[in-house]
């Protein structure tokens, strides 16, 4: 709370500073990102080695200096596999998320402003699509549209569409309710204007924290299908497919298993940290109040 | 244990001034008391001495950060955790509250001080049903059995006048209004018969007439049980009305405090003329030239609200305005009156356009806004509105700078530049000059928040504006300005205004006439003196008896006189 009003400035009050630093979410958070980012943009162009070369005579090697992060069944290098991976992973995240968020808005906002019968068959709609666990949703589409990255995109970006659209609705349902949107008419403004205007970057907040946290499902996502066999076809690597992959020789090559986990969970951290940042500094209110 | 030591020294010095006897006789005792924010060491509550004899009403007025909600929480051992004792003393019945133990401030809340809080659409638990609500007090402090309580319980919810007290006991709070859930508040306080109530702005949140009944019943129930009341509140008007003495506190301090009578018509502290100053007064009637044409004209509106909608079923209309027939002369202002529930506010909203109306007219300048588009249009822009919630009007994500200059993007034939120069010459005439532009509505108050929403409203200079409650969310000094600075915008540009609103102070200080509504129908309206000094319909005798009228007197002081009621 900025209510300084007993300083010496009469009612003036408190503007926030330029110079500040970053909070500690936002440093964590965005090195993690950074390194993921930097990891994934690097592997699509280079890796240390051929993450798809077979070497037969160097499987299941401990890490060392040769290989950092050790080698696979098949002698290939983990390090490498990693990077190529994470530029698939992230790629394909990134797209489903933005379709997912795109679609959903759309399908929020207009259901939310029409209310009514609209609102009704729309929300049946969504609700029975919700009513399946996405990945299920997921396994089904991809049978239909084709396991492949792309189908692996459609198929979990409709997935989390519903939930996308189940929280700009409500927003939109009781952001319409406030005074600022009868003044906006009042004003004369048209209902479009006044839903790109002021409904939409006041859904801002709840969508980011949505997005944020579907970024870290979707990734989820995209490996348990990998690992189920129906997400990128090997040999390609992604995360999930080189978890899945480890699973027999978790015994004797216990790194094949550790480092795809540790890269997920890392970049699900950082992805939470860097959104609750990007929600507060995207936040008027919470400017200036630390 | 500094705090032992100093609420001895404060007893100490305490006894020295005031006569042991009357000390004694002190239902409460607060003495010296001082309150500080632990980490900034800001002084919340400076020095506060009062006292409260048992049966007496003791009003304490300030307006909001002026310590008395702290003050009087502390009565109850309820201090937030932020705060820190740094002295004095609080005495109910002889003990030091500041000293008891949890189990004795539990004993002692509720049993023997009750309290009664400002909301009352948050102060009842939701979820729980009344008679459970009643009932958790008296199981808890009284040995009674289960039939006794229910019986008290129904005693008690006659006495505060609901209307079938059976069936509220198996009722939940969302059922009643807010007027009645005060009602039952106090029942459920009244209930354990405590020596001291303590009453935090009950009224604030209700309308004149409702106001007045609540404060009524409570009088009259704190008497029938001997019970003395601590009266916080904002309103001098009301507090002077219901009280024997009053406590004025400013800032933390204690400025001054004596009998009502002598406070209101010898006040010697400026900040209590101040507060006396900023009640409405009425000022002479203006002159204003025959017109030819109403600037709008509304005849025979009549609105509809579809009744609840479910999958299949279709429930029944509810009409609101039942025609009515309204005109507004150029630079007039004509104010809407009613209590909640009358119709005012949809007839606000519906010659605004926010709200369709299902039959009659609206004229502006003579044509009917319906007729074409380029009609509807020039209406639109030049019929503006002020909103009552000053904290939901304004959309939190834009600057003030922004919020002010959007109605000029749909003005056609102004330059950015001429436009830019326009949002800096309204801010300047509300009092938001320089640095306001770039800040966001949550950096500041409720009153400057409102001096935007009334820029936003101007900025296109209008020719009509539709006030609605503008200034019933706010402080009674800072109504005052907010009034004053719309009044001189309204003087200035000579738009004309129709001003909805329930409280009638604000009223007869602003319009040149006034419209009376009841449940939907217009039941009087007239000049504004005819219509304060000689009120024709029963509701309007009503409305204007739960008010009080105010006359100067020398000296900076007021006398306060009451409309009888129904004469």
């Amino acid at each position: 709370m900025s209510s300084d009003s007993t300083m010496g400035t009469g009612a003036s009050v408190k503007k926030p500073s330029r110079t500040k630093l970053p909070a500690p979410n936002a440093i964590v958070g965005g090195t993690l990102i950074g390194i993921l980012l930097l990891a994934a943009g690097t592997g699509a162009l280079w890796t240390p080695y051929d993450p798809l070369k077979l070497s037969f005579r160097e499987k299941l090697a401990a890490p060392s200096a040769l290989h950092w992060l050790g080698t696979d069944e098949f002698g290939r290098d983990v390090l490498s596999r990693l990077m190529a991976g994470a530029a698939t992973s992230v790629w394909i995240s990134i797209l489903t998320v933005t379709l997912a968020v795109v679609a959903g808005t759309l399908i929020g906002l207009f259901s939310g402003y029409m209310r009514g019968w609209t609102d009704r068959i729309i929300m049946a709609f969504n609700d029975a699509l919700l009513a399946f666990p996405g990945i299920l949703l997921a396994l089904g589409l991809l049978a239909v549209v084709g396991a492949n990255k792309y189908g692996i995109i459609v198929a979990l970006g409709i997935a989390y569409t519903p939930s996308v659209a189940r929280v700009v609705r409500g927003t939109v349902l009781s952001l319409r309710e406030r005074e600022f949107i009868a003044a906006s008419r009042v004003m004369g403004n048209s209902e479009a204007f006044t839903m790109v205007r002021h409904i939409l970057p006041n859904c801002i907040a709840p969508l980011t924290v949505l997005a944020t946290s579907m970024f870290g499902y979707v990734l989820l996502a995209e490996s348990a299908l990998s690992f189920l066999g129906l997400g990128v076809p090997p040999p390609a690597p992604t995360w999930g497919n080189m978890l899945a992959g480890s699973r027999p020789y978790i015994g004797q090559a216990v790194w094949l298993g550790i480092f795809p986990g540790l890269a997920i969970s890392l970049t699900l951290l950082g992805i939470n940290l860097l959104g609750d940042a990007v929600r507060d500094r995207l936040d008027p209110r919470m400017r200036g109040s630390r | 244990m500094t705090r032992a030591l100093s609420s001895e020294a404060g007893i100490v010095s305490r006894e020295e001034d005031v006569s042991t006897k009357a000390a004694a006789a002190a239902l409460l005792d607060v003495a010296g008391l001082t309150l500080r924010i632990g980490g900034t060491g800001r002084t919340v509550v400076a020095d506060v001495s009062f006292q409260v004899f048992p049966g007496e009403i003791v009003g304490i007025v300030g307006e909001s950060g002026s310590g008395k909600t702290l003050a009087a929480r502390a009565v109850m051992g309820f201090i937030p955790p932020a705060v820190r004792l740094e002295g004095g003393t609080i005495r109910f019945e002889g003990q030091d509250v500041m000293a008891m133990s949890a189990k004795d401030l539990r004993a002692m809340r509720g049993a023997k001080v009750g309290m009664v809080f400002q909301e009352p659409m948050t102060s009842l638990n939701p979820s729980m049903l009344i008679g459970r609500q009643l009932d958790e007090g008296l199981a808890l402090h009284r040995k009674l059995d289960a039939s006794q309580r229910r019986a008290l319980i129904l005693d008690m919810l006659r006495s505060v006048g609901l209307r079938d007290p059976e069936g509220a006991l198996s009722a939940y709070p969302h059922q009643f209004s807010g007027g009645m859930r005060q009602r039952i508040m106090l029942a459920s306080v009244m209930l354990l018969k405590p020596a001291l109530l303590l009453a935090d702005e009950p009224t604030t949140a209700l309308d004149a007439v409702v106001q007045r009944d609540v404060m009524e019943l409570m009088v009259e129930l704190t008497k029938a049980n001997d019970t003395a009341v601590l009266l916080i509140s904002h309103d001098l008007g009301m507090v002077a009305r219901y009280c024997s003495r009053i406590v004025v506190m400013c800032q933390g301090e204690v400025v001054e405090q004596g009998k009502a009578e002598d406070i209101l018509a010898r006040p010697r502290h400026a900040y209590t003329r101040k507060l006396l100053s900023a009640m409405p007064h009425r000022l002479p009637a203006r002159f204003l030239p025959e017109a030819r044409t109403p600037i709008v004209a509304v005849r025979d509106l009549v609105v509809d609200y579809p009744g609840r909608q479910g999958f299949f079923r279709k429930g029944e209309a509810k009409r609101a305005l039942h025609g009515i027939s309204l005109e507004v002369q150029p630079g007039e202002v004509v104010a809407v009156v009613g209590g909640s529930g009358s119709g005012k506010t949809t007839l606000g909203q519906s010659i605004a356009g926010l709200v369709k109306p299902t039959g009659g007219e609206i004229r502006f300048n003579g044509n009917p806004i319906t007729k074409s588009a380029t009609a509807w249009w020039d209406y639109r822009l030049n019929c503006q509105m002020v909103f009552q919630d000053p904290y939901s009007s304004l959309d939190p994500r834009m600057t003030i700078g922004q919020l002010v200059a959007e109605p000029l993007r749909l003005v056609t034939d102004m330059s950015p530049g001429d436009s830019k120069a326009r949002v800096a010459e309204v801010l300047a005439e509300v009092g938001l000059g320089d640095g306001f532009a770039a800040r966001y509505p949550h950096e500041l108050s409720g009153g400057q928040r409102q001096r935007v929403a009334i820029a936003r409203a101007v900025v296109r200079r209008p020719s009509f504006v539709i006030a609605d409650e503008p200034v019933s969310a706010l402080d009674v000094t800072v109504r005052a300005q907010v009034l004053e600075l719309f009044d001189d915008l309204q003087k200035k540009h000579g738009f004309s205004c129709l001003f909805i609103s329930h409280d009638l102070g604000v009223v007869e200080q602003i319009a040149d006439r006034v419209v009376v509504m009841n449940e939907g129908r217009i039941v009087e309206e007239g000049p504004r003196d005819d219509i304060f000094d000689n009120p024709q319909h029963a509701y309007t005798k009503t409305l204007l008896s739960a008010v009080p009228g105010l006359e100067s007197t020398e000296g900076g002081g007021v006398r306060l006189f009451w409309r009888k009621d129904k004469a």
